[in-house]
């Protein structure tokens, strides 16, 4: 059986992955796929963690996850659609109206 | 009784509001008829109110108007008070005033700034006149500072002129530290008796301290005090020094304030305050030595100056000094008599002296004078009869308040030998630099007819601009002739001592002919040999007084006589005695060097540690230092941190990401101890 240090050590990479794509990229939407990384490496967690202590309760916390995610997709994927309408650009840096 | 006292005060109040407030539009008619009128009709009410109080059995009359501090027990009423005492300097105020406000009218025709000249002028009458009739000391107070500040918007009239604006400070700052003693002299009043009117301190005083022989520490302390403010006002060393620079100011406000009224103010309060001092023999020696002293380095000082009005404040000085003495060994009544006829005199002298600097346009040094006898013969036999009489010859008004001072201290328990030798000493002064003045101004021949074009320059405010000297106008003359009347008379008061029977009323009479002399003995000197009244015998006594009064005439004949021939028959000596006098002359001539002891001991380190430490140092350093820093500080942090909110998506990231690995830390941390 794989041991859980190997899930957390794996899922702990995949959030670096995403915290460091987050913070080094600048099209929005590689940004919303580095948050995506970022949720399944927390689900993959839960889950080990469901696995190894033999609870439900994990699971049940990736299905909400999910679901917030999915609604994250959906509302973020519009967002990016109405921004790039109006400013014709994905890049982050240039969605600054609101700087002082 | 009800004697309206609150209209003499007032009148010159509403005179100086007038002119001060709406001056500026009137003519100088106008002007004059508000201050003139208002003064006049004060002197008017004044004589009223001395009538009614002679006709009412020279009864107390007390005013009282409401009360103005009620702090617990202690309270201060408005209250005006009209005694013996205070009706000789209401009438002297009051009567001279008058005189040289009418002087002024046409001294200060010819000047800028006629109707501010009143207003000042005004002003002071009110506050003298407050000073004069209050009851109580905080009222005095009132009036002793108001007076301190007319007399530096008169010194400093001509502001335009550095010299003026500083003379008008140094009297100001100097008058500071003796009005700082007063009022510690207040609190002690208020700390051990409770009240500040005179009637119950001086009750409470008296049934406190019955035996003179107690010699209580408090009424010492008040009394010193006291003479500490008395001699800042009054020009007594150590605080005489503003007085000289005084004459900045115009003429007639040298001859109100600088010589007649505010500087007798100092001698009013110890006269007034005569039951305290009674009480404390060593206040008295105190108040006698430094009167003494006074008169007779002042004295000294006068025969060197060449500065007509010069001579004349150190006259005053001097004079003060005299009325100090007389306060020094009790006899308050003598200094009082004294006080009034050289309010008489000394006004008069120095109207003469500014007659004749009006004569011959503006020009003050006396060795740019001589020969004026013929051209100002009304100046010259008014400027006579005061020179005669501040001299002390009979029977002028300063022989006999003179003689009498100088006899009392002598014969006074509270006298001293040695006191009547400094007496005796500055009488001669007095009488020689007196007449020198009078010989280098009127005799001889004219010196200043190539002087008197650029004695614009030197004398400033009374230049008039024209070449032969002139008589003055009328308008200046007449209260001339009339003080001169008074200086005649206004000695004949004191014969047989009516004067000093007058005043006994007020001053509370102590137990202290039976105090033994020795301890009365000043300077260390041994026991001397003080005239008892209760020894000698009454014809004795009469012989002895007789013989004083004739050294006193002696003394100022051979004042008139030197001279005569040190400045008039033989005009070349006094030049060959001062080369060989060399150092000591210098020294005289340059005031004995006080103003540059206090510049170096006292002003110079004050301005430097004020700028240097204190200014410098604690304001701009440590206090504007602290805000300052900790608004920069502020500034410098906000700043800093001001970056976290950049606006860049990936930096706010970059910082939660970071305060999410802090807490990561931060549990492993707390997870593994």
């Amino acid at each position: 059986m794989v041991p859980l240090s190997f899930y957390l050590v794996l899922s702990a990479f995949l959030f670096a992955c995403g915290v460091c794509g987050f913070l080094i990229k600048r099209n929005i939407i590689s940004l919303f796929m580095s948050i995506e990384l970022m949720l399944n490496a927390v689900n993959l967690t839960f889950v080990a963690y469901a696995a190894f202590w033999q609870r439900l309760s994990g699971h049940i916390f990736v299905f909400f996850v999910m679901v917030v995610a999915a609604a994250e997709a959906a509302v973020g994927l519009a967002i990016i659609i109405a921004i790039f309408r109006t400013r014709e650009t994905l890049n982050v840096d240039r969605v600054n109206l609101l700087k002082l | 009784m009800t004697a309206n006292l609150w209209i003499i005060p007032l009148l010159p109040a509403l005179g100086a509001a007038v002119n001060g407030l709406l001056g500026k539009r009137f003519s100088k008619t106008t002007v004059n008829a508000i201050a003139l009128g208002s003064t006049g009709l004060s002197f008017l009410w004044a004589l009223r109110t001395a009538w009614a109080f002679l006709a009412g059995g020279s009864q107390p009359l007390l005013s009282e108007y409401g009360a103005w501090l009620r702090i617990g027990d202690f309270s201060v009423p408005y209250a005006l008070y009209v005694d013996q005492l205070s009706m000789v300097m209401l009438l002297v105020v009051t009567g001279v005033g008058f005189l040289i406000h009418i002087y002024s009218a046409g001294y200060m025709a010819h000047e800028g700034g006629y109707y501010r000249f009143f207003s000042y002028l005004n002003l002071f009458m009110f506050f003298m006149l407050t000073l004069v009739l209050a009851n109580n000391y905080l009222l005095m107070f009132v009036g002793w500072e108001g007076v301190g500040l007319a007399s530096y918007l008169l010194i400093g009239f001509y502001f335009l002129r550095d010299s003026a604006a500083n003379a008008g400070k140094k009297a100001f700052i100097t008058n500071r530290v003796g009005d700082f003693g007063f009022l510690i002299a207040m609190f002690l009043l208020i700390k051990h008796f409770g009240s500040l009117q005179y009637s119950e301190v001086f009750s409470t005083v008296a049934s406190r301290f019955p035996a003179p022989e107690s010699h209580p520490g408090i009424l010492t302390a008040i009394a010193i005090l006291m003479m500490v403010g008395a001699a800042g006002k009054s020009a007594q060393i150590p605080l005489y020094v503003w007085l000289p620079d005084a004459m900045e100011g115009p003429t007639p406000v040298s001859a109100l304030i600088h010589a007649a009224t505010m500087v007798t103010a100092g001698v009013y309060m110890v006269a007034r305050s005569n039951a305290i001092f009674s009480r404390a023999p060593e206040a008295l020696a105190v108040v006698a030595v430094i009167g003494a002293l006074t008169a007779i380095f002042a004295a000294t000082i006068g025969m060197t100056q060449t500065d007509i009005k010069r001579v004349l404040a150190y006259s005053t000085v001097s004079q003060l000094g005299y009325m100090f003495l007389a306060a020094g060994v009790a006899a308050y009544s003598a200094g009082v008599f004294h006080l009034m006829t050289h309010a008489f005199f000394k006004a008069l002298l120095f109207l003469g002296a500014g007659s004749v600097i009006h004569a011959i346009g503006g020009e003050l040094d006396m060795r740019n004078m001589g020969g004026l006898r013929k051209k100002i013969p009304v100046t010259f036999w008014v400027m006579t009869i005061a020179t005669f009489t501040i001299a002390g010859f009979p029977p002028l008004a300063g022989f006999f308040s003179k003689d009498e001072i100088l006899w009392q201290v002598f014969s006074s328990p509270h006298g001293h030998w040695a006191l009547w030798l400094v007496g005796i000493v500055t009488a001669f002064l007095t009488s020689f630099y007196m007449f020198r003045l009078w010989f280098m101004t009127f005799f001889g021949e004219y010196r200043g007819a190539k002087a008197s074009r650029d004695a614009h320059g030197h004398g400033g405010h009374d230049a008039h601009g024209h070449g032969e000297p002139h008589e003055s106008p009328w308008v200046m003359l007449a209260p001339l002739v009339v003080l001169a009347v008074l200086s005649i008379i206004g000695g004949w008061v004191g014969v047989g001592n009516r004067f000093e029977h007058f005043l006994a009323p007020v001053m509370q009479p102590v137990a202290t002919a039976e105090a033994p002399a020795g301890m009365h003995a000043v300077n260390g000197e041994p026991t001397s040999t003080p005239i008892n009244k209760s020894e000698e015998g009454e014809g004795h006594e009469k012989q002895l007084e007789m013989t004083l009064m004739v050294t006193s005439v002696v003394v100022a004949f051979a004042g008139f006589g030197l001279a005569w021939f040190l400045y008039y028959k033989r005009r070349d000596l006094p030049e060959r005695i001062t080369d060989k006098l060399g150092t000591v002359y210098s020294t005289v001539l340059n005031k004995y060097y006080i103003d540059e002891l206090y510049y170096n001991a006292i002003i110079y380190p004050l301005v430097q540690g004020s700028t240097k430490v204190l200014w410098r140092g604690v304001d701009a350093g440590i206090i504007d230092g602290t805000v300052n820093n900790a608004a920069i500080g502020a500034k410098h942090a906000s700043d800093n941190v001001r970056h976290m909110q950049s606006g860049n998506i990936r930096s706010y990231a970059g910082w939660v990401a970071t305060g999410a690995a802090l807490v990561l830390v931060y549990m492993i941390w707390m997870g593994t101890r």
